[in-house]
């Protein structure tokens, strides 16, 4: 849910909230800051490059095992910075750059990494004068430190990688006194500001003139003061990427999957914001902020990870964007022209700079290197991979029970359903309205009894009220942040007045974790999860629609944490949700504020989008973008959360959301309902057939976040993942991989009668899911398409199992048999995984209770083999069919289950190749071959 | 692998307490038993394919339409049939068989699931009895109600339609009075008026005698006055002496002016001072009085005059209602105009000069305006009586208008209101009116909607009301609501909910929607299946 973007409001004017709400469907933009409207960033986006005042002093090199330290020394005003270079295990470089001597500590973000990166031996193989050469020692690769200015450069072979302040925007504004009585002193050429800036600094020593327009110790945006006891604390540093033209990530943005250069306009901004009806394709800040780039090119995937919680922006510019696609062949033509090239700028307003370089080379390396370090994506409860049913809101217990009941009279299979702010007694989380849901209990046995499962909203603004336990107990607890006088801090959220737990506090959040305890969440049960909104956080009347920047969080301002509130709010609930079992069930959390590393808890929702063609569209390259940083549990409202979709826009939302990792609709207060069978039995049986192709899909999708929670490589993926070299691939964003094996290009447009999709991979063969027709790799295919087409594809060479058994929840088709789709390469080969456990428990962990199965098509035989030998699992389910897409007829075919042989029924559809093995009926964690004779 | 039962051996009680079995393949229902012939070839029941027996319900689905699965869960599209001997049969889909939860009250669906389902079905039996029992009663009752109802609304219409047409005549009627007794008024008017002339003639008449009575006695009393050497005669000079009368306001007042006055002459006597006096009486000032008696013009004093407000008529106390402003055609809205403001008696107004008051009338023409005046009022009461009657006519014809069923049987509702209070709100609705919602604790009205039309399906439309139109809600549409009526024997609003946002749906009970129970009855239990 949103709020809207009113900078100022009464505290009284709760109304106006809601007068608000009935502006044009848009984003104010004013209420959101511009660079220039951010003093740190109108600062630092000042300087030019090319004149870095920074040298590196060799003689202070010290190099133990596996950490180099060197001081840096601003020569325009002398200050010192300690670099530390380390070589992280698996191919990683991280380099940090601190004050050697800050007048006080400054901010370091804690608990994002999921440990201390273990390190590599680092070693000098040359130094001189000008510089120091490091051996990286993998692949020969080199580090080089130019001393003058300081420069780093990572080198493999005779090509530089990547080059960290080769522009010289290394800036590093240091801690200082404030002393206004100088200030007029020599106020002459005041242009200090950043302590890289060129402008003469030796006299500003220890006296400021800063001009208050120059915001360094107060800055006012609307009618919000920053009160900035610190003074300018921000941080910049740049980074080369020769022969790089494609980078992606750092989301959240609603903007395509490759990023644009931010010449002549705005940086990317990362400053987790509650904005209002967002606008599409532009670089402003949403819910949510993951710092890491990607960048990509046919040799090589490297990634930058900026390790910074505060409001950061990021520069890109490209030495071929302006160029043409003639151009570009001119320059090839004429052998000419430098390399292209990507510089990336990151600008922070105050902590350290703490940079994690990923060096690849591969994708999945990429991601691999990411995931150890932040950790990889939880592993959900199966039932998550389910759909989802949301309104805002469910009005009442029987409303509850009649939508569930709509969805068997309908034969709609669902697993939750879910309860917004509503729900809650006057917005007091962990309550229940007693009038609406006096029995909580008794509607979730109800839910329960049909194997199904609920989610109630969880928000971290705690109603102001001391007639409330959960706020009595954080005041007294003092767990409140405070703001800038020591006093609790309060702001206007949907209860009204509201405090904010100070989430950064390890005892605040084990605290918050005890109160999902079954006996402290009154009218809980172990089948309802948690949905954490508006953990921005968002405040009605705060700056920008969320906390002042001088509040303080223990000894640290909010200045220092903003972008990581969100993460420790979904933390601490997911913890509570583990706690609550034992630590014997897998938490299900919902987000809509990330960070670095909040994959590790839960899912992620793209915010409050529209009901609209083009947000349906922009959900592919949104959800995309996150699950290159990690975030593989991604999905957009489905249906769109503001405004009433028409009927094929509705369906065509279910068609694309069914393919994407977090499969929910919702609604806001004010549309009208649209639950699936709302739109007349035809709409109606779109709706039920693409969520049941999304039932039948589930063993693969729980097989991928498996995976995803094993490797860290995302579920839902950009083609150029999987075909790097591919440059054809580099920015499609209106078609998708999920996993390796299916490729899916969703209708987005109104109207539409056919879609052309991009087929990747020279050599290969893809096949529509639907009709089995075979189609050739590489190649631009136009598929025309009805209300009821969802281009789908499965890759030659694959084998996917599904429980094509539709039955009313995921937990009833627990047993069910899989039927096996295999999908032959021309060379006649095919292999995929079966995975199996419980699908709620961490007993797959801790007791390695589960099947992991790898099955392979060679040779005219199909063979399930163990991955897990040591795992224990036993399940009912059995191989019911087995369809061979590609085939050729067999006189016979055999099964071979422990040495037994039986002869297997089959039919060939010789019009597409397709041969079907009748039940074969083995055991799905049993060790079998089925011979093609 | 799962083991499954081809045949399975369905025993179920019948009502006379014996036992008889039959056997099927399972989730097949007796009807369709012959299909399933055991040791024969299965053929698909859409006749897609033949396949071998021992391939049905073996948990693999051969047959496009499922049929070869009856009892398992291996086709999509399967049916499964559930006996449920005490209960109602039924058909599940076939992906709720051993799904874990228990849909078949005689637990027939799960038995493979490890589900532990108890069989219900005698007591959903005996529930649903009791229900229909209580179902069948009240709809009896209801039935009874309705044709009572019916009579009732038959009688009124005719009533109201009898009581329409003895309007029409009465109304013809009363045109005529109002068209005999507009002549009567008409007639008394004419003497009335020419009495009233006379009077007034005689009386301006009058006022003018003595008017120049006084102005001889003035005209007579000036030159006496003038006449300062009492010669008989007023001369140039003596006259000359009286500014006031400078003809042209110079201030002087010139001999030359002086003989203008006079009309040339020297000096004048009495006789032929009257021309003299034609041309000064208007400005001349008495010497004897310093200032002039000026008749004192008072104005008016309009504030004294009881004000008649027309507009402060009070309302009806019936009708309060702030919204209804779309079909406003109460009668009471226009019943007292001012037309029929009560003739204002005239008093004789008080005049400074009594003597200028007219006289009363005399008796003759008193009584001709009396007469005239009784005309006049019958007049008016008869053409209001017509109005009014015109009114109910207007009012009995709409209500005869609305679609009360095919029977008139919601007849009864109109012009009632059924009120269901919430823990917040107080639900009014007043049938083929609106339907409106008042915070319980104080708090203006909103309306949820005006009557609009019957929108139940097509079989029966009179199954659901529409009302459209309300309140507009913010960002939204206007407030609507559907009204459900189901058969019950009193008339009460049982539940409100907005399920959507200004969308409101109301349960609504009614005899009116009461069905004829269903002689040929049928029975509970499934003994179709026999």
């Amino acid at each position: 849910m949103a709020v809207i973007s009113i900078e100022r409001m009464g505290l009284l004017s709760v109304v106006c909230v809601f007068l608000f709400f009935t502006s044009a469907f848009a984003v104010d933009r004013g209420n959101f800051k511009t660079c220039d409207q951010s003093a740190f960033c109108k600062r630092q986006r000042a300087l030019k490059p090319g004149q870095s005042p920074y040298r590196a002093l060799l003689e202070t090199l010290e190099l133990s095992d596996s950490r180099l330290t060197l001081q840096l020394i601003n020569d325009n005003n002398k200050v010192h910075l300690l670099l530390e270079l380390y070589r992280l295990q698996g191919n990683m470089t991280r380099v940090k750059i601190n004050e050697l001597k800050p007048l006080k500590p400054r901010f370091e973000v804690p608990d994002v990494l999921i440990s201390e990166p273990p390190t590599e031996p680092l070693s000098v193989l040359s130094k001189d004068d000008n510089g120091v050469v490091l051996s990286l020692g993998v692949e020969n690769q080199r580090l080089i430190v130019s001393a003058r200015p300081f420069r780093l450069d990572i080198m493999e072979g005779p090509e530089v990688l990547l080059s960290l302040n080769s522009r010289g925007l290394l800036a590093f504004e240091h801690l200082r006194l404030h002393k206004d009585t100088q200030a007029q002193t020599d106020g002459a050429e005041v242009k200090e500001s950043v302590d890289g800036d060129q402008q003469q600094e030796e006299k500003d020593e220890g006296g400021e003139r800063d001009k208050e327009e120059d915001g360094l110790w107060e800055e006012t945006f609307k009618s919000h003061t920053d009160t900035k006891p610190n003074g300018p604390t921000s941080i910049s540093l740049d980074f080369s990427l020769p022969g790089v033209e494609h980078v992606y990530g750092i989301p959240e943005h609603a903007d395509d999957l490759k990023l644009k250069t931010t010449d002549g306009g705005d940086p990317y901004r990362l400053y987790n914001l509650d904005v209002f009806q967002y606008e599409l394709y532009n670089p402003m800040a949403l819910y949510g902020s993951i710092p890491v780039m990607l960048a990509h090119n046919t040799q090589r995937t490297m990634g930058i990870f900026w390790l910074n919680a505060a409001e950061t922006w990021v520069d890109i510019s490209s030495n071929t964007a302006g160029k043409t696609v003639f151009g570009k062949m001119l320059d090839f033509v004429q052998g000419s022209s430098e390399k292209p090239q990507t510089d990336v700028r990151w600008i922070s307003e105050s902590g350290i700079i703490d940079v994690f370089i990923m060096l690849g080379p591969k994708p999945s390396d990429v991601f691999s290197q990411y995931a150890s370090l932040t950790g990889t994506q939880a592993f959900p409860p199966l039932a998550s991979l389910g759909y989802h049913q949301c309104r805002w809101n469910y009005n009442d217990q029987e409303d509850v029970k009649s939508v569930d009941q709509g969805f068997d009279q309908h034969d709609i299979p669902y697993d939750f359903i879910w309860l917004d702010i509503e729900h809650a007694d006057g917005k007091r989380y962990f309550t229940w309205d007693p009038h609406k849901f006096p029995q909580p209990k008794e509607m979730l046995q109800g839910l329960m009894d049909k194997r199904r499962k609920m989610v109630s909203i969880v928000d971290p603004h705690i109603r102001v009220d001391s007639g409330y336990k959960i706020h009595n107990e954080i005041t007294s607890k003092d767990f409140y942040v405070k703001n800038k006088d020591g006093r609790n801090y309060e702001g206007w959220c949907w209860p009204g007045n509201s405090g904010y737990p100070d989430f950064t506090n390890p005892e605040m959040r084990a605290w918050w974790a005890s109160m999902f305890a079954y006996d402290q969440y009154e009218g809980s049960m172990e089948n309802l999860f948690t949905w954490n909104d508006m953990n921005e956080p968002s405040v009605f009347n705060g700056p920008e629609v969320t906390m002042h920047k001088d509040a303080l969080h223990g000894k640290w301002e909010h200045r220092d944490i903003h972008n990581i509130y969100g993460l420790y709010v979904q933390m601490a609930t997911a913890e509570g949700q583990t706690q609550r079992s034992g630590g014997v069930e897998r938490p299900f959390v919902l987000t809509r504020a990330f960070f670095a590393g909040s994959q590790r808890y839960g899912a992620v929702w793209t915010g409050d989008n529209a009901a609209e063609w083009d947000h349906l569209k922009i959900s592919i390259p949104m959800c995309l973008s996150l699950g290159l940083v990690g975030v593989s549990f991604c999905g957009a409202d489905v249906g769109g959360f503001f405004k009433n979709p028409s009927a094929e826009l509705l369906v065509r939302w279910y068609q694309t959301g069914a393919y994407q990792p977090f499969f929910r609709a919702h609604a806001h207060l004010d549309t009208t309902r649209r639950e699936p069978w709302l739109f007349g039995p035809e709409n109606t049986a779109l709706i039920r057939e693409v969520i049941r192709q999304r039932y039948a899909l589930l063993p693969y999708w729980y097989q991928l976040l498996y995976q995803a929670h094993k490797t860290g490589t995302p579920v839902m993926r950009p083609l150029w993942v999987d075909y790097p070299k591919d440059t054809a691939t580099f920015t499609v964003d209106d078609e998708f991989l999920i996993g390796s094996d299916l490729l899916v290009h969703p209708v987005t447009e109104e109207g539409s009668r056919g879609v052309t999709a991009y087929l990747p991979g020279a050599g290969e063969v893809w096949y529509d899911v639907h009709t089995f027709q075979k189609h050739n790799g590489a190649q631009n295919l136009y598929i025309p398409v009805t209300l009821s087409s969802i281009p789908v594809f499965q890759r030659g060479g694959s084998i996917i199992p599904r429980k094509d058994r539709v039955r009313r929840s995921s937990a009833c088709m627990e047993n069910d048999p899989y039927t096996l789709y295999v999908a032959l390469s021309p060379k006649k080969f095919a292999k995929g995984e079966l995975y199996i456990d419980d699908g709620h428990s961490f007993n797959y962990d801790t007791k390695k209770e589960f099947i992991h199965r790898s099955l392979t098509f060679a040779n005219n035989a199909l063979t399930s083999s163990n991955l897990c030998p040591d795992c224990n699992f036993l399940t009912s389910s059995w191989i019911e069919k087995v369809l061979i897409l590609g085939a050729s007829k067999p006189s016979k075919v055999l099964l071979k289950v422990d040495g037994k042989e039986t002869t297997v029924d089959f039919e060939f559809d010789t019009s597409m190749s397709v041969l079907t093995l009748r039940k074969p009926g083995m055991n799905a964690g049993a060790d079998w071959t089925l011979l093609l004779q | 692998m799962t083991c499954l039962h081809l045949l399975v051996t369905l025993g179920f009680a019948v009502s006379l307490g014996t036992t008889v079995e039959v056997q099927r393949p399972r989730g097949v229902p007796l009807t369709k038993k012959h299909f399933y012939e055991e040791n024969k070839p299965f053929t698909c029941l859409d006749g897609s394919r033949t396949i071998p027996f021992d391939r049905v319900n073996d948990d693999y689905c051969d047959c496009k339409d499922g049929s070869d699965e009856p009892g398992t869960a291996a086709c999509p599209n399967g049916s499964f049939h559930c006996t449920n001997a005490g209960y109602r049969p039924m058909f599940i889909p076939s992906s709720r068989i051993n799904d874990g939860i228990c849909d078949c009250c005689d637990t027939t669906d799960e038995y493979n699931s490890g589900a532990i389902c108890e069989n219900t079905c005698k007591e959903l039996g005996r529930k649903e009895r009791e229900v229909l029992q209580k179902m069948a009663e009240i709809t009896k009752e209801g039935f009874l109600l309705k044709q009572q109802l019916i009579e009732e609304a038959k009688k009124g219409r005719e009533e109201k339609q009898g009581k329409v047409t003895d309007m029409q005549e009465n109304k013809k009627q009363l045109e005529e009075k109002v068209e005999a007794l507009r002549t009567v008024k008409e007639t008394a008017e004419q003497p009335e008026k020419e009495a009233k002339e006379r009077h007034l003639k005689a009386w301006e008449e009058q006022k003018a005698a003595i008017r120049l009575e006084k102005d001889k006695a003035k005209m007579a009393e000036a030159f006496s006055e003038l006449d300062d050497n009492a010669d008989g005669f007023v001369s140039v000079s003596e006259l000359q002496s009286h500014v006031e009368l400078d003809p042209d306001a110079d201030g002087t007042l010139t001999e030359t002016e002086v003989q203008g006055l006079m009309g040339g002459a020297a000096q004048v006597d009495t006789s032929t001072f009257e021309s003299v006096w034609t041309n000064i009486k208007d400005k001349y000032h008495s010497e004897s009085q310093p200032e002039e008696p000026a008749p004192v013009e008072t104005p008016p004093d309009e504030v004294k005059e009881p004000v008649v407000d027309n507009d402060s008529e009070p309302y009806p106390e019936d009708d309060i209602s702030e919204e209804d402003d779309e079909e406003e055609d109460d009668e009471d809205d226009y019943h007292e105009d001012d037309d029929k403001a009560p003739p204002t008696v005239k008093t004789p107004e008080k005049s400074q000069e009594d003597e200028e008051a007219m006289p009363p009338y005399d008796p003759d023409t008193q009584a001709l305006i009396e007469a005239a005046q009784k005309a006049r009022d019958d007049f008016e009461d008869s053409e209001k009586a017509l109005r009014e009657m015109d009114d109910q006519i207007r009012n009995i014809e709409k209500e005869l208008s609305f679609d009360f069923g095919p029977d008139a049987e919601f007849t009864y509702m109109y012009s009632q209101c059924y009120e269901l209070t919430t823990s917040e709100y107080v639900y009014r609705l007043c049938p083929f009116n609106r339907v409106s919602q008042k915070p319980k604790y104080g708090g203006s009205e909103t309306n949820l909607g005006t009557w609009g039309s019957w929108s139940g399906p097509e079989n029966n439309k009179y199954l659901v009301m529409k009302y459209e139109h309300g309140t507009g809600c913010w960002q939204g549409p206007n407030r609507s609501t559907t009204v459900k009526l189901t058969c019950g024997k009193e008339t009460v609003v049982t539940s409100t909910s907005e399920p959507s946002r200004c969308e409101y749906l109301m349960e609504f009970t009614t005899p009116a929607v009461c069905q004829e129970p269903n002689n040929t009855e049928r029975s509970p239990h499934g003994h179709e299946e026999l």
